[in-house]
């Protein structure tokens, strides 16, 4: 029997050979990378003859014009992103879950679920024009288009382009790319949830809202507590995808983001060290914040990661 | 459940309901038709902003300019390589990790050494900059393997496949185990045929990533020849001001009914036909992966 475990032992070993190494080479070499956050880093060099220069370029950073805005900026992204996408999910699930006719919800979901499964440069390609406030009224895109018709707006509004609007744009057009599929896991839970208890319920003179308030909301509260607990770790996420596409020089200021500023000063200007100082701080938080989800998440919904 | 003597009040809620629905549905619907309707329009009825969810001056010649287009098919090669390599490497990686890991402590006693590893790169990770610099000095830039390699193991994936396999009777393995199976035979003809739908659902997800990365094309490839089909298509949609209609085909496209509008159109919407032709299978499938490993990442 010993020699039969151990023969299994070493296959289990084996089996996990080539992820841990693949693993190992593409994400561990780059987060022992970091290490160039702490030095003045020349990729003729590498990191071996690159100058230590400490915590100079985290000095650097925090007399850096562009990060407290771009830190700024992605919190405030994300947070609304964070709500946006847990309240609506919810709501549309409760809408879908009142529907009888067995197509129609089908039909709704497939519909809906669609810009889940397509790329942010494929529909930015479509929001581009779709939102386009046109040089002139009269080539303004769709949406203007329409909300000129209806009287709504005097002027089309620049929804890409004036920095009041340009947040508003990132978030709903996110909540509008992932609603369909967040509704998923909530209609699986309202299928779970015991019809006895509606019968209860109603023998006991409940109508429909209170149903909804005492018995459909209830049973779905564990999985939006799970959800909104393991949506903590990604504060510091305001998609990157997304704004990178959408964004233009004129909405910097309330649309660039920690991501978008680690591209710019890492890939365009070639500063390594300092966008690798920006983009450790911003593993280091979000790690945390990581963790603290996990706990949290196994703590009140008892679920575990691993 | 619903009563037969429906109150008139309920009767109003279900309509607004069903209403309100449809709208949110129309919402998400109205953009894609919109692209669609232009890609198909007259560069005169564009120009003229007369196209809404309506072809207007039908033609094909936006397509059949892509058709032509070498920059496109290339693009899309690269794409089509990254799949058919990428994905089978996903697979074959998910499911060699996922195996070992589903076991129980007692039975793979290095289990929870193993599952650190992987955890630990769902909390941390070294940022854009430290991987561009460890893929470019491995010599893989402008290389398809750049694009592939860094996304081998999807440790989502992993999970899921791995809570897919601990649902699975035990005793299945013991008799098999009785009979003198090695455990590489119970994973392959006792484990991956009875987790077909997961191993459906998880194959789909590392397609739809693949087939929609563009970033990592972007960053890792020096000529835009070894671009994949998305981030040939994010130049497109991003650098509003280069013409995609090089100077010598002016008077062709001009004769054609071809601008930058409706060829953009045409490419966009010929790049996500593959996924609408797999969408029924994700329908199938993704509601039963989702509901078995739970959370998205």
């Amino acid at each position: 029997m010993n020699s039969i475990d151990k023969n299994r032992q070493r296959v289990f070993h084996l089996m996990l050979l080539l992820p841990v190494v693949i693993l190992f080479i593409f994400s561990y070499l780059p987060i022992f990378g970091i290490v160039i956050a702490f030095q003045d880093y020349q990729p003729g060099l590498g990191f071996f003859k690159s100058d230590w220069v400490g915590f100079e370029n985290f000095r650097t950073l925090a007399l850096l014009p562009d990060f407290m805005p771009a830190l700024r900026n992605t919190l405030v992204i994300a947070v609304f992103k964070i709500i946006g996408n847990l309240v609506f999910p919810v709501a549309f699930a409760l809408m879908l879950n009142e529907l009888r006719v067995k197509w129609f919800k089908k039909t709704v979901q497939t519909i809906t679920y669609l810009p889940y499964f397509l790329s942010w440069v494929v529909l930015g390609g479509i929001l581009l024009d779709f939102l386009s406030q046109g040089n002139t009224s009269s080539d303004a895109g769709l949406m203007n288009t329409a909300l000129l018709n209806l009287g709504l707006i005097d002027a089309p509004i620049s929804f890409l382009g004036d920095k009041h609007v340009f947040p508003g744009t990132v978030i709903i057009s996110d909540v509008w790319k992932h609603f369909g599929y967040n509704t998923i896991v909530y209609l699986a839970a309202l299928t779970n949830i015991n019809p006895s208890l509606y019968e209860a319920s109603s023998i006991d003179g409940a109508g429909r809202w209170k149903q909804t308030w005492s018995v459909t909301l209830p049973g779905i509260t564990p999985i939006i507590i799970l959800m909104t607990v393991l949506s903590i770790g990604s504060i510091l996420n305001a998609g990157f995808e997304q704004i990178f596409v959408l964004y233009s020089p004129s909405v910097y200021e309330t649309g660039d983001i920690i991501d978008t500023l680690v591209y710019r000063l890492g890939l365009v200007d070639s500063q390594f060290s300092l966008s690798a100082a920006v983009g450790v701080f911003k593993s280091v938080v979000s790690g945390i914040l990581i963790l603290v989800s996990f706990k949290l998440a196994d703590k009140y919904a008892g679920y575990r990661v691993f | 459940m619903l009563a037969k003597n429906v109150s008139a009040s309920r009767k109003v809620f279900i309509i607004c309901n069903a209403v309100l629905i449809l709208l949110i549905t129309l919402a998400c619907l109205i953009p894609i038709v919109n692209l669609l309707a232009r890609s198909f329009s007259s560069s005169q009825a564009i120009i003229e902003n007369r196209v809404t969810l309506w072809p207007v001056g039908f033609n094909l010649d936006a397509y059949e300019y892509v058709m032509d287009s070498s920059e496109f098919w290339t693009a899309a090669l690269v794409t089509v390589k990254r799949v058919l390599i990428g994905v089978p490497i996903n697979m074959l990686l998910t499911i060699l990790a996922a195996y070992p890991l589903s076991k129980s402590d007692g039975v793979f006693r290095a289990r929870k050494y193993y599952s650190f590893y992987f955890v630990f790169l769902m909390v941390f990770n070294g940022g854009l900059i430290p991987t561009y610099i460890v893929v470019s000095q491995l010599g893989l830039i402008d290389s398809i393997w750049s694009l592939i390699l860094p996304v081998a193991v999807p440790i989502f994936n992993v999970i899921l496949i791995m809570n897919f396999f601990r649902g699975l009777p035990e005793e299945l393995e013991e008799s098999a185990m009785l009979d003198g199976a090695s455990q590489w035979t119970i994973m392959w003809r006792i484990f991956l045929p009875l987790s077909k739908p997961s191993i459906a659902t998880v194959s789909l997800f590392s397609l739809i990533m693949h087939w929609n990365a563009w970033f990592d094309g972007l960053i890792y490839s020096n000529f835009t020849t070894n671009y994949p089909l998305q981030s040939y298509l994010q130049t497109l949609v991003v650098d509003v001001q280069a013409s995609l209609i090089s100077g010598d085909l002016d008077s062709i496209a001009a004769a054609m009914n071809v601008n930058d509008i409706n060829l953009k159109a045409a490419q966009i919407f010929i790049s996500i036909i593959p996924l609408f032709a797999i969408y029924p299978f994700m329908q199938k499938y993704f509601t039963e992966g989702l509901t078995v490993g739970s959370v998205k990442g």
